[in-house]
């Protein structure tokens, strides 16, 4: 049986290893729609000077040709410059790695950061491609053929749960 | 071999869009995702780098068989956002003046392996024979064919009309003018029908709306100035002199006098009205400059939106 941990007592210390980093350049874009949650949790514990970014990379996805468009796609919204910023890309799950690609390729069609640093809630291995968290909330194991979502409920309570892959 | 379609020519075995042909017998759950997939590349429209990888790779073959430049304008430039090659053959001057055939013609373009091909012809219909003889990779997208549709224009105009005023269900809509020679009013009434408002109204003299008109779902005025009374969007159409055969008309001076819309009749819509023009606007005839150029117009945003549309057309249509 796999131990999931509890998304929400998570938080309080990745709050606290940002919140060292902080300086006037950086800013937080939060990916859809996992990471965008996670993001509207941390962004306001960090006293960051910029609005929240929030990011789908449904135009960017290395998967197109296989699977299509994805039906609903968001709009990205990067309400600051991003060029010269210290960026902090936020995502719930970080797998196969292909997402922070794609997330990495947008970002740089909006200008150049002066750096960009990787903050996710889990890490289930499992890497196609060389990425790291630079901050990670927990590595957890998933079992074959299963997937680790995050999931948010009525009240805004974060959890992260299994569920059969499609 | 010509494939059978046993159901809707535009949709796949998943009932996903494969070629837009007409927004006529498009389900809401399709319309609302261009819609959508449109409103989120609106975002990169307003990008310094306005271009996305999609279609990398992908051809995308602008086959105007009938002289347009913004329609086939935005669908170059939407095609190039989506960072596809494009191509643009302007068929009436060449094989078509040669004798070759239709579908001779597309398929010597699908032999240069064609992904999209983006349609206008003269003749309602063609995209339809051509959908149903291209490939099963290659999708049609229709940029107006003859008098019946002309479903992109249709698509941004819902696009402007849900950006304005957020939502169809409590909306009255005009559509004036020369409705009988007008893909573009056939379509928009088709999706607005679809999408739900409660009120669509085609207003003009007799001789320019069609035979049954009403049974489209529409309320028929003759009187613009009943007909604009209270409405939240009036869609003005052009008069389009190069299809009308015969004289249907006085003259261009007597429909403005009657059809144009000026601000005082304007005065009679709701305050917060938008007006919106298919272009190119002839000026004087079906619409004042005062009003083309006021307040109230949205002409001008309706063709920044057509980029947006497009792209998410084409996206979807390719991944499907």
């Amino acid at each position: 049986m796999t131990k999931i941990p509890d998304a929400e007592a998570l938080l309080p210390r990745l709050v606290a290893e940002l919140k060292v980093r902080v300086t006037p350049a950086t800013a937080m874009i939060g990916l859809h729609t996992g990471g965008a949650w996670l993001a509207e949790r941390l962004h306001p514990l960090l006293g960051l000077k910029e609005p929240l970014g929030l990011m789908d990379i449904a135009f960017y996805r290395d998967d197109y040709a296989k699977e299509g468009l994805k039906h609903d796609p968001k709009r990205t919204r990067i309400p600051f410059e991003v060029e010269g910023r210290e960026i902090l890309l936020v995502d719930d799950v970080l797998y196969t790695g292909r997402t922070v690609r794609a997330a990495l390729n947008e970002l740089f069609d909006y200008g150049r950061p002066k750096s960009i640093t990787l903050v996710v809630l889990a890490d289930r291995g499992g890497r196609q491609l060389p990425i790291a968290a630079q901050y990670c909330g927990a590595q957890v194991d998933v079992p074959e053929g299963m997937r680790l979502r995050l999931r948010r409920a009525a009240n805004g309570r974060l959890a992260l749960e299994l569920e059969r892959a499609a | 071999m010509p494939r059978s379609f046993p159901h809707n020519p535009q949709l796949n075995a998943n009932g996903e869009l494969q070629h837009l042909l007409s927004i006529e017998g498009l389900p809401r759950e399709i319309l609302i995702q261009i819609l959508d997939t449109a409103e989120s590349f609106a975002g990169v429209t307003e990008r310094e780098v306005k271009k996305v990888p999609l279609l990398r790779g992908k051809s995308v073959f602008n086959l105007f068989f009938e002289a347009s430049t913004r329609t086939r304008t935005t669908f170059e430039i939407a095609a190039k956002r989506l960072s596809a090659d494009v191509i643009n053959l302007n068929v009436a001057v060449s094989s078509q003046s040669k004798g070759e055939s239709l579908l001779d013609t597309v398929a010597n373009l699908s032999a240069m392996q064609a992904d999209v091909f983006v349609v206008r012809h003269g003749s309602s219909g063609a995209p339809y024979l051509i959908a149903r003889h291209v490939k099963p990779h290659e999708h049609v997208i229709n940029a107006g064919d003859g008098r019946h549709a002309h479903p992109t224009q249709g698509l941004l105009d819902l696009f402007t009309i849900r950006h304005y005023k957020k939502d169809f269900a409590r909306l009255t809509v005009a559509i004036v003018g020369d409705v009988l020679h007008s893909r573009v009013a056939r379509s928009l009434i088709h999706g607005l029908t679809t999408l739900g408002a409660p009120e669509v109204r085609v207003i003009g003299p007799q001789t320019l709306l069609p035979a049954r008109v009403e049974t489209l779902g529409v309320r028929v005025f003759h009187d613009v100035r009943a007909g604009l009374k209270d409405c939240d969007v009036v869609v003005m159409l052009r008069l389009q002199n190069e299809r009308m055969n015969g004289a249907l008309l006085p003259s261009a001076q007597e429909f403005f006098k009657h059809y144009g819309l000026t601000a005082d009749k304007l005065a009679l819509a709701k305050p917060d009205a938008i007006v919106m023009h298919p272009g190119p606007m002839n000026r004087g005839v079906e619409i004042d400059s005062s009003v083309a150029d006021g307040p109230h117009s949205v002409i001008l945003p309706q063709v920044t939106f057509g980029i947006a549309v497009r792209m998410a057309v084409m996206s979807i249509v390719a991944g499907n």
